[in-house]
């Protein structure tokens, strides 16, 4: 902040420059970032999370959901299938995998839809390793996703919402603003319009998902983005979708893609 | 935005009946940005009005609003507090504000409570209102008393 206090003074001694500074920033903005508050209004979860949660996330040793990104890595050497492979077979390293899960969700060709980082390591299990997918909220499922995704950790996400993925982009968009449920409410109602808001025990945050897969202690577990998004839907009373849908995955990437530029946190830990 | 001139410009006196008939919400009638007559005649009771409002499956007000009630932990900050709001708003007002609080706004995230909500509702809670008319009446008479 400090450092930023500075910028500005220096900035304002240089009086037009600085005006010329702001416009060029906002122009170069614009392009690449589809949130219209701008990318540094948004902040991730972590913000909001208390001091004991935070420190609990910030140390690997402390940070429970290691547990399940312990399970990911075995799982990663685990041959499993018809073809007799491991994720290992093929990517070798887990840390091949770094800076992959900032670019998801992702179009995939082959589907004609989006991908989350979820549904590609399911078709790599079925497609490559002629093994069962795994389900969404197992505990194999959860601890690759977060292992993958921990690859990451501290890279700016970096999707792609133009081309193909812009349709898919606009549906999550349109389902963001939707009011649904018996409370008759949106997203945007709670996590645009008043964040930073108090709403009884809990202060609303920007709502993304930069850190998940989560371990949440009210869970007492690590869970995905799209069991976050079933638990918002059912408090305003509204019927989920599944986990792993079409609608869920668009929802993700316009999320994902108004957190654009900010940095990969998995695993958080959220209360 | 000024409710009161798009409300007064489209009628001034409209007829809203529930969507389904199965539901139950009662009919009323709104006179520019108030409902005038209670919903059921029977005059509210503040003890339980104040009930419903803390009550969580019920009006559950305190998640938005701050309210006298110290007893009550983590009051919301989302709307305004409603300390004396029994002296800003008559009870006309306080009734449309709370039957359907979307006519005089239509983008705020305060429930309309007594309109049954369409899209995507969760078996349990399809066709049915949030708040019974008379429990709506309940809350009107309990906040009418919070005076400044
Ligand atoms: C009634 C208000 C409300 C609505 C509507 C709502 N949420 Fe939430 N949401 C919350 C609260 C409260 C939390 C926990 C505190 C926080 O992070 O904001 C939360 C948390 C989240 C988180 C976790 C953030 C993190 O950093 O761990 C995500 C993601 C999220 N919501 C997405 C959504 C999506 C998507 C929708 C629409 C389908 C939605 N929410 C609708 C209230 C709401
Ligand atoms: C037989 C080889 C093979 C195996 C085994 C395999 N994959 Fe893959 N994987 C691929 C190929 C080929 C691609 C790129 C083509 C595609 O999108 O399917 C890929 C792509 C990926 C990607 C996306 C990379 C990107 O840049 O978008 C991820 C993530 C991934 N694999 C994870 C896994 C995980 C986790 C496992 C184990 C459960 C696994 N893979 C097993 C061959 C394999
Ligand atoms: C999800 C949040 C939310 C809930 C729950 C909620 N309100 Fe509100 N309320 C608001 C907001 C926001 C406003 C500000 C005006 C607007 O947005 O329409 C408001 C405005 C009001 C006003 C007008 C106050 C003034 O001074 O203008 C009254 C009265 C009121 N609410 C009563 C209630 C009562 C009683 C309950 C419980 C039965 C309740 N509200 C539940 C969000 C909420």
């Amino acid at each position: 902040m400090n450092f930023i206090n500075n910028i500005t003074r220096v900035t304002s001694l240089l009086g037009i420059a600085s005006l010329l500074l702001a416009y060029t920033t906002n122009v170069s903005h614009s392009g690449s970032n589809p949130n219209p508050q701008g990318v540094n209004k948004m902040k991730s979860g972590y913000h909001w999370a208390t001091a004991p949660t935070r420190e609990m996330q910030d140390d690997d040793f402390s940070n429970p959901a290691f547990l399940w990104v312990d399970i990911g890595s075995e799982q990663w050497t685990t041959k499993d299938g018809e073809a007799g492979k491991s994720c290992a077979s093929c990517h070798s390293g887990v840390e091949t995998m770094k800076g992959v899960a900032a670019t998801y969700p992702k179009y995939s060709a082959e589907d004609g839809k989006l991908r989350a980082v979820q549904h590609q390591i399911n078709n790599c299990r079925t497609q490559q390793m002629k093994a069962k997918p795994w389900k969404w909220e197992s505990d194999n499922m959860l601890g690759v996703a977060a292992l993958v995704k921990n690859q990451s950790k501290g890279m700016p996400i970096k999707v792609k919402v133009t081309g193909e993925a812009q349709p898919f982009y606009n549906k999550g968009k349109k389902s963001y603003m939707l009011r649904r449920g018996g409370l008759d409410m949106s997203c945007k109602n709670c996590h645009m319009d008043y964040t930073d808001t108090r709403i009884r025990a809990n202060i609303l945050s920007n709502g993304l998902g930069n850190g998940f897969p989560t371990y949440r202690l009210k869970w007492q577990k690590i869970g995905s983005l799209h069991r976050r998004f079933r638990g918002c839907n059912k408090n305003v009373r509204a019927t989920p979708f599944k986990s792993g849908s079409d609608v869920y995955t668009n929802l993700e990437l316009f999320l994902t893609a108004h957190a654009m530029g900010m940095e990969i946190e998995t695993p958080s830990v959220r209360n | 935005m000024s409710y009161r001139l798009i409300l007064g410009a489209i009628v001034g006196v409209a007829v809203f009946s529930s969507l389904l008939a199965s539901s139950n919400a009662h009919d009323y009638i709104v006179v520019d940005d108030t409902i005038p007559v209670s919903l059921t005649g029977v005059p509210g009771d503040p003890v339980k009005g104040k009930k419903l409002s803390v009550n969580r499956k019920k009006g559950n007000c305190l998640a938005c609003h701050a309210m006298p009630i110290p007893e009550q932990q983590f009051h919301g900050e989302v709307g305004p507090d409603l300390s004396g709001v029994g002296s800003r708003m008559t009870q006309a007002e306080l009734r449309l504000r709370l039957v359907n609080s979307k006519a005089l706004n239509p983008d705020t995230i305060m429930p309309a409570f007594h309109k049954v909500a369409l899209n995507r509702v969760l078996k349990k809670f399809k066709g049915k209102t949030i708040l019974g008319a008379q429990e709506i009446e309940d809350i009107i008479a309990y906040i009418s008393t919070l005076k400044s």
